[in-house]
């Protein structure tokens, strides 16, 4: 039978501050263990949590950005379980009353843009990592991330593919950055996802039994791991197994899911009002004044890049998918590049070459500035395209801008039409099998002759006039 | 010399006198309470540990300075091991003062010694403690009510000068009743409660066990205030509680909430409560009856809510950072021995009731109605208030109980805080006074109770009141 996967997925997006959301304590990547700790964040007895104002702020920033509706009131709850890295015992959450609920990301496929609903995101705190690796006599435990404020955004199951995911998760942490609330670094685990996958036959409406499928590391790994899941899940149904309700866990390994719990396991969490923090009422004249000041989003700037540089709309929601990408073009086209032309430069050369050698847009050694000049002296057929990319990754290497390099190795395009005529004259006295083939009709006759000008001139020569003035030349001589 | 001998007998307001005028040293209050504690202690058992002559401070000009001050043993001493009176804390040592513990060092007082109590004071006896039972100093045969049973009892033995106690469903209050002392449990959020180590959060208040009323408005004019550490601390600007002590309380309305004068009530407990009604009429104030309707809902109530945050809060005693850790090979293990070696009876019986309520599918009927009938009570008062300035029940149902008598009898046990566990509740103010003696010669009590943030009331008319009776100076012999 043919299946229709249906996923949903719960992104847990690390906020930026500086301090964690309970307590005062750095919020630092990569310090010694248990650095980043206090009472607080230790859960030692008798220590409370103070909310921290910055956390609200992002929250209601981040809400904004995926166009959701604000809580009139901010509530937390505490969702009680033992594991050892949970210092209380409880991590304090959200449960009935999200901080914002109700919005939607619009994300880029090639069949157009889909709408995601977002049910809700709330505010929560993280837990510590447990250490095992290269220890012997037990394990470990690291509090330096406990405490740290997350929003966890969860979809409505309404993506269909893992490439709708994929796409999904590009356009969060593109939303996330412009909006400034978070790094969505994975590596440094501030932005996390699990996925709820089931299949369902291709036209029925009722859902089928979902997994949930947690440690999946990558935007490749969620890819990779939906894939699988939905695989597994088809062939279970086709061989007439039912799918079990569980948490299953990717293992990048052998890139497969595994069994974690199931149902019957799954923990009562035993939520309650968190008695230590107060209910309050999220200030409407705050909400408006965030809602004023958010920056330019992603799609915002896709659709002004399509309307005032006439990009495609494909184009315009690649460069804005990453923001610096998108101030890199932007700043390149100010300089004066024609945009659709430092789009495609940008696209398909600058990011390969960068990309070899380990640096990106932001490491890039040439400028959007710089970019825009070689892009102008291409335009302006001062040098070819094809010099044009001999010449770029020279700028990166060099660290040269493209007129300099021009310059020195006499590069310039050459468009005076007495010189490429002579070079023109040349070609068909020393070809005359061409001259005979192109009067006979055949016209790549031609093109070999544009290559023997070409080669003379080491391909400085305009190839429009070398094309225009060398059928001149041969029409004349029929 | 012959002063020396006196100064256990001093009030709070006799010792920072006589420390402020140089009459005595820091060095002799220490030495005479320590020869004090040293004759009577082994007699009561008040007392889990005292402070070493060396952490006596120097004269530092603060209100209270050099005087030493008793401590219940939830409520975190930095370097000084703080047990709840749990097998489960032997050994932890907080690296942090409490913030009352703070202001009490900055106004110049020190911490003389840490008092027992029930287990994590979960109890009316103080029975449960790790560290076996404190006997009443009237007559120890009988228990000295709990769970501040030790820094109830130590006041009243003079081992101490006065001590703090806390108070979450009647354990300052009723302790202080059976002692024949006066005990004070403020307002919610009128003392911060960051230290002390949470039984019911939305219940516990830290306050005052003073051999005068006055005693006790002293202290609390230190330990009260906004705490940026405690979201729920009040951020209402603290009164001088002593400035209204002696204006006359001619004209006051005292409400007598017949809810609280049911049959069943010890005839002798009744008698004591309309003498001291007598009393403030004589001073010029009217008694009047008023009814607070949801009263016999309070125990119920309370045993749900209490327990449910109760059982979130002890789940940070996991054997994982701190205290007790049993030797186990796996993690559930670990949980398990580690939470059963070190957990008493009653400490596992709440664990599982608040557990129970709290469990997926029992939510509704229990925590959620219960914190709707907690708004009915709490509305009662708000009520009353309109009427009356103050409300006076009895603070126990009996005076003190024989040790043993009640301790298989949980629900039994329980009911001593029937009178009490309402002011938690709804939080307004509450103070036990004493009121007389039965024929045993055991000690009676009585409570005045404020509107919200309005201890300054409760503090006149107490003030005025033992002006006009002898009971607050009778002491026991011990």
């Amino acid at each position: 039978m043919k299946y229709e996967p249906v996923i949903g997925l719960e992104t847990h997006v690390q906020l930026k501050t500086d301090c964690k959301i309970f307590c005062a304590c750095p919020t630092s990547f990569g310090e010694q263990p248990n650095k980043n700790t206090c009472p607080v964040c230790l859960g030692l007895p008798g220590s409370l949590p103070v909310l921290n104002k910055k956390v609200l702020e992002l929250a209601i920033t981040a809400g904004l950005a995926i166009n959701c509706h604000i809580a009139e009131r901010l509530h937390f709850n505490r969702k009680n379980y033992f594991y050892p890295d949970l210092p209380k015992g409880y991590q304090i959450s959200q449960f009935n009353h999200p901080i914002c609920a109700k919005g939607f990301i619009d994300i880029a496929l090639p069949s157009g843009t889909k709408r995601i609903q977002i049910t809700r995101a709330h505010l929560e705190e993280d837990a510590g990592k447990l250490l095992h690796e290269g220890i012997h006599d037990g394990s470990y435990v690291d509090f330096n991330r406990a405490g740290v404020p997350l929003l966890e955004v969860v979809t409505e199951p309404d993506l269909r593919s893992s490439d709708e995911a994929y796409q999904y998760l590009i356009m969060l942490k593109a939303i996330m950055r412009y909006a400034g609330v978070s790094n969505c670094n994975m590596e440094e685990g501030s932005l996390r996802c699990d996925a709820n996958v089931s299949v369902r036959p291709v036209g029925t409406e009722k859902f089928g039994t979902r997994s949930e499928i947690k440690n999946l590391n990558s935007f490749k790994a969620v890819q990779k791991a939906i894939e699988y899941e939905i695989k597994r899940q088809s062939e279970l149904l086709d061989s007439g197994k039912p799918v079990a309700q569980e948490t299953r866990l990717w293992n990048e390994e052998r890139q497969v899911t595994i069994t974690m719990r199931s149902k019957e396991e799954a923990h009562d969490y035993r939520y309650f009002p968190e008695p230590d923090l107060v209910p309050f009422t999220v200030s409407r004249a705050e909400v408006e004044k965030i809602r004023k000041s958010l920056p330019e989003l992603p799609q915002q700037i896709s659709a002004r890049f399509q309307k005032e540089f006439g990009l495609s709309p494909y184009d315009a929601e690649v460069l804005v998918q990453d923001q610096r990408l998108a101030q890199y073009f932007e700043e390149a086209v100010r300089s004066g590049a024609q945009a659709k032309l430092a789009s495609n430069w940008i696209q398909s050369e600058l990011l390969g070459i960068l990309n070899e050698r380990k640096l990106n847009i932001e490491t890039s050694p040439v400028s959007p500035k710089d970019l825009a000049e070689l892009v102008k002296l291409i335009e302006n057929a001062t040098i070819s395209g094809k010099i044009g990319k001999e010449i770029l990754p020279r700028m990166v290497d060099e660290k040269k801008t493209a007129r300099q390099i021009i310059e020195t190795s006499g590069m310039t395009q050459i468009s005076d039409e007495k010189l490429i005529a002579e070079a023109a004259a040349r070609a068909i006295q020393s070809n005359p099998k061409s001259v005979e083939a192109f009067k006979s009709g055949k016209t790549n006759a031609l093109s070999f002759l544009v290559g023997r000008v070409m080669k003379e001139t080491q391909g400085r020569a305009n190839p429009q006039l070398v094309n225009k003035i060398l059928k001149e030349k041969l029409e004349q001589a029929v | 010399m012959e002063k020396n001998n006196q100064i256990h007998n001093f009030t709070l307001e006799e010792s920072a006198k006589a420390l402020k005028s140089g009459q005595c040293e820091p060095s002799d209050f220490y030495q005479a309470l320590r020869k004090r504690a040293e004759s009577v202690d082994p007699k009561i058992h008040a007392y889990i540990n005292y402070a070493e002559p060396s952490s006596v401070p120097s004269a530092n000009g603060g209100v209270f300075s050099g005087v030493p001050i008793s401590l219940k043993d939830n409520i975190s001493t930095q370097g000084w091991e703080t047990t709840c009176a749990s097998k489960i804390l032997k050994g932890y040592i907080p690296p942090y003062d409490a913030t009352v513990v703070r202001k009490l060092k900055e106004a110049g007082a020190y911490i003389f010694a840490k008092c027992n109590m029930d287990e994590f004071a979960f109890g009316s006896s103080t029975e449960t403690s790790a560290y076996g039972p404190t006997l009443n100093p009237w007559n120890p045969e009988y228990v000295p009510g709990g769970s501040s049973g030790g820094s109830a009892a130590s006041v009243a033995a003079n081992e101490a000068i006065c001590a703090l106690g806390s108070d979450t469903g009647g354990s300052i209050r009723q302790p202080a009743a059976l002692c024949g002392i006066v005990g004070l449990k403020p307002t919610y959020g009128r003392v911060s409660r960051y230290g002390l180590v949470a039984f019911g959060s939305s219940l516990d208040q830290i306050g005052p066990l003073t051999k005068t009323v006055k005693d006790s408005a002293l202290l609390m004019n230190v330990i009260a205030g906004h705490d940026p550490l405690d979201s729920t601390s009040a951020p209402e600007p603290v009164p001088d509680y002593t400035a209204d002590l002696e204006k006359s309380i001619k004209g006051m309305k005292i409400g007598w909430p017949k809810e609280y004068f049911i049959e069943g009530i010890d005839p002798e407990v009744r008698k004591a409560l309309e003498n001291a009604a007598d009393t403030f009429k004589s001073l010029g104030a009217t008694i009047k009856e008023i009814s607070l309707p949801h009263t016999p809902y309070a125990v119920a109530v309370y045993y749900v809510v209490a327990t449910a945050e109760a059982s979130s809060n002890l789940a940070r005693f996991d054997g994982v950072r701190f205290g007790l850790r049993a030797k186990a090979d796996t993690l559930r293990d670990l949980y398990f021995e580690t939470r059963d070696l070190g957990f008493g009876r009653e400490a596992k019986r709440r664990i599982l009731m608040g557990t129970f309520v709290l469990s997926s599918g029992y939510y509704d009927a229990y925590y959620r109605r219960a914190q709707k009938v907690r708004t009915l009570i709490k509305e009662d008062f708000v009520r009353a208030f309109k009427e009356v300035d103050l409300i006076m029940t009895p603070t126990a149902p009996t005076p003190a109980f024989k040790i043993g008598e009640k301790m298989d009898d949980p629900i039994q046990m329980y009911l001593s805080d029937i009178f009490t566990i309402s002011m938690n509740l709804s939080g307004v103010p509450c103070m036990s006074l004493p009121g007389g003696f039965d024929n045993k010669g055991l000690p009676i009590g009585f409570q005045l109770v404020g509107n919200f943030f309005n201890e300054s009331k409760i503090f006149r008319a107490g003030h005025q009141f033992e002006k006009a009776s002898p009971f607050h100076t009778m002491k026991p012999k011990i």
